[in-house]
């Protein structure tokens, strides 16, 4: 992974001091609340319902056992003893004291981590690919390009107060694990006819109230350009973006209003004066930031193990587990082991001190000290002889670590809602929990099979409710919490936005919809069809006439009049 | 004015007018005139034989002001507020894409937190506000020593000195 050196350490201590200058000066009296608050926001320090809530970066998701360690010491230290990964690839302690912020950042600095630009109308930390660097469907890797990206955003002085918040993603594969095209920017490496590889750039995507998957702007841009095409294309944000309206002014609506022809050519032309300027990156930076990301020293004779077939076939919890929770490596022998961070009765995403330091120990042991943070709020360990596999399994277990349940039903990804959110409308995490409590049939589960379930408690849409297969947004009516469900939505290559279900219903209702829903689909499913395929097959008719059969509609539409 | 112009305290007799009418005389002394202004009254403004001085904000293109920059000694670039980021890629249009060489001073809610940013997009003057402390504010500019990307004030990216 990428290591700092002089030049990187120095931002990040430099940044820390001049934090604890300007908490000083806010706890003196100096700054207004007003003043301090953007000063906070662009590192990651949000006053939430009860408590400061700070956002450390994780960029594109990669950790190593030591941060991990760290982060397992700052929850201990400064917070009650747990934190919370988030969508971003991110992690958020939910209780620390204003004051002691500064420390954490110091404490964060000594382990080359840092909290810069995870809020603020900024550049955001770039996102990517779980399984980068081991998948089978990788063309290349892009985490070196994601490092260029968090380099070149890191305190851009043109572009740290943009319209809106700004998100950039990177895939390298294939299949797309990482959401590309819900992204203000998505990248996806790919080949052009030549033989090159380049990107496929994508702009404008995005969740929230407005709702866009991107569209492609320029199908290959070469490597080299990588730079100034993102200066160019953010550029033409910074100065036409709507700035009147905060729910107008992502990048996604520019893109909308004005076109994808009139954007892209206001993008051409900016670029042509910016192309070939010192941004254009040379193949010695390419090749350099590549050296920090190199694959282990594999073991040959990895497949010549027995024990995992074995143990597969005489544990049936274990064959549950390594059903859902391995992912092929492309080393032949060694798979990547999705930590479920989705036990029953716990908040989607959380680890406690304890896990943590438990999966730092694991990932020291059994994946050459490497975590990876996944954007459903799990933890990868990504290079597991499969020899070790039980013995992992046992360890994980010992800590509720090893529910068999990654891309089920109750891998669900969930928002901290009203529990914990200031612009919340509805809770997230007791829908999680009745959810968990519904579905509590490990056989059921897999039986049903993959299912993305993604749940916001308001329209901001942090959980990612519309690309949901089943999407689940919190509203407010009449103060009280309901749930708008949306079914069908995809965050993957065939991405595409959910479709309403009908009225929101109650949240006494939720599972049971859930499980009407999911009636349907078992009935309705053919051959291997995921409840996906089955929706697309068939429409949203029969999941609608069972949750409102025909009188009630009519009832409640009687009663709204 | 009291401001910080490279990176030094000083004070200076330019006045910013904000607000004035087209039609209006040609106000008297060193004044930084509203874009608009400028735009009406040009001709008669470059018969006078004095220096010039325009500003704008955030809804002036710096296209418009392209061809005339010879004419300014100084731009001043509006920042009503925190979270208008549009004078940071105006001065970066105007020192990198035009080549202008006169001052570029920042004036509004110039906070001393965004200094940092301001210089290194090209600005060279601050205005500074009432009741801030700008011995204080001289500190921001070093906030960080090192940069990772190129800017109007760094012609390479930290990469080529690794």
């Amino acid at each position: 992974m990428y290591k700092y050196d002089n030049y990187d350490q120095t931002i990040v201590d430099e940044r820390v001091a001049q934090f604890r200058d300007q908490t000083e000066r806010f706890l003196a009296g100096k700054l207004t609340e007003d003043e301090y608050r953007p000063l906070r926001l662009m590192n990651g320090l949000y006053v939430q319902r009860y408590a400061p809530m700070l956002r450390v970066a994780i960029p594109y998701g990669l950790l190593s056992s030591d941060q991990l360690r760290m982060l397992a010491h700052i929850s201990r230290k400064y917070d009650k003893n747990y934190a919370h990964f988030s969508t971003r690839q991110n992690v958020q302690f939910n209780w620390p004291a204003l004051e002691t912020v500064p420390d954490i950042l110091a404490d964060l600095a000594s382990v080359e981590m840092h909290a810069i630009q995870t809020s603020g109308n900024d550049i955001r930390n770039t996102t990517s690919d779980q399984f980068a660097g081991i998948a089978e469907d990788e063309l290349e890797d892009p985490r070196p390009y994601c490092e260029i990206i968090r380099q070149w955003s890191t305190f851009h002085p043109e572009f740290s107060f943009l319209p809106r918040k700004f998100k950039i993603a990177v895939s390298g594969a294939t299949e797309d694990r990482a959401a590309v095209k819900v992204h203000d920017i998505g990248l996806y490496l790919v080949k052009n006819d030549a033989g090159e590889i380049g990107f496929n750039v994508i702009v404008g995507g995005g969740l929230g109230r407005t709702p866009f998957i991107g569209p492609s702007i320029k199908p290959f841009l070469e490597k080299q350009h990588l730079l100034s095409y993102l200066e160019a294309i953010l550029r033409v944000y910074n100065r036409f973006g709507r700035r009147d309206n905060m729910y107008r002014a992502r990048i996604k609506i520019l893109v909308n209003d004005l076109g994808k022809e009139e954007f892209t050519r206001q993008v051409e032309e900016e670029w042509s004066h910016i192309k070939d300027s010192v941004l254009k990156l040379d193949q010695k930076e390419i090749d350099r930031v590549k050296g920090f990301f190199t694959s282990p020293d594999y073991d040959k004779n990895a497949t010549d193990d027995e024990s995992f077939d074995e143990a597969e076939k005489s544990n049936k919890d274990f064959s549950n587990w390594t059903k859902r929770n391995l992912f092929t490596h492309r080393v032949a022998g060694y798979k990547a082991v999705v930590v479920s961070l989705k036990a029953p009765g716990i908040a989607p995403g959380d680890a406690t001190d304890e896990q943590m330091d438990h999966i730092a120990e694991l990932a020291d042991q059994y994946s050459y000290g490497e975590i990876v943070v996944t954007h459903d709020q799990n933890l990868v360990l990504p290079n597991v002889k499969q020899a070790d596999l039980f013995s992992l399994w046992k360890k994980l277990s010992e800590k509720n670590l090893a529910t068999a349940n990654i891309g089920l039903l109750t891998d669900m990804i969930c928002c901290p809602g009203l529990d914990f959110c200031a612009l919340a409308n509805a809770g997230s995490i007791p829908i999680a929990k009745q959810i968990n409590e519904r579905f509590d049939d490990i056989d059921y589960l897999h039986d049903i099979g993959e299912l993305k379930i993604k749940m916001s408690g308001c329209m901001n849409a942090c959980g990612h409710h519309h690309v949901g297969h089943i999407g689940i947004l919190g509203v407010r009516k009449k103060d009280e919490e309901f749930y708008q469900l949306t079914l069908g939505g995809s965050a993957e290559k065939d991405a595409c936005l959910g479709d309403r279900l009908g009225p929101s219903i109650a949240k006494e209702e939720v599972a049971d919809v859930i499980s009407k829903l999911l009636d349907v689909y078992v009935e309705q499913r053919q051959d291997e069809e995921r409840f996906l395929d089955t929706y697309r097959r068939v429409g949203i008719t029969p999941f609608k006439d069972r949750v409102y059969p025909k009188t009630a509609v009519k009832e409640k539409a009687y009663a709204n009049n | 004015m009291r401001i910080i112009k490279d990176k030094k305290i000083s004070d200076d007799d330019w006045v910013i007018v904000r607000e004035l009418d087209d039609s209006a005389p040609i106000p008297e002394g060193n004044v930084i005139l509203p874009f608009s202004y400028w735009q009406a009254n040009r001709d008669d403004l470059l018969k006078q034989n004095s220096a010039h001085a325009v500003w704008i904000d955030g809804d002036i293109e710096t296209e418009v002001l392209s061809d005339d920059l010879e004419h300014f000694l100084i731009i001043g670039l509006d920042f009503p507020a925190f979270k208008d980021g549009r004078s940071y890629t105006h001065a970066r249009m105007l020192r990198d894409r035009y080549g202008f060489e006169g001052e570029l001073r920042a004036m509004g809610n110039v906070l001393r937190d965004q200094m940092f940013f301001m210089f290194r997009c090209g600005i060279d003057c601050f205005e500074v506000s009432e009741g801030k402390d700008a011995e204080e504010a001289l500190k921001s500019f070093n906030d960080f020593s090192v940069r990772y990307q190129a800017a109007a004030d760094d012609a390479v990216p930290i990469y080529k000195l690794r």
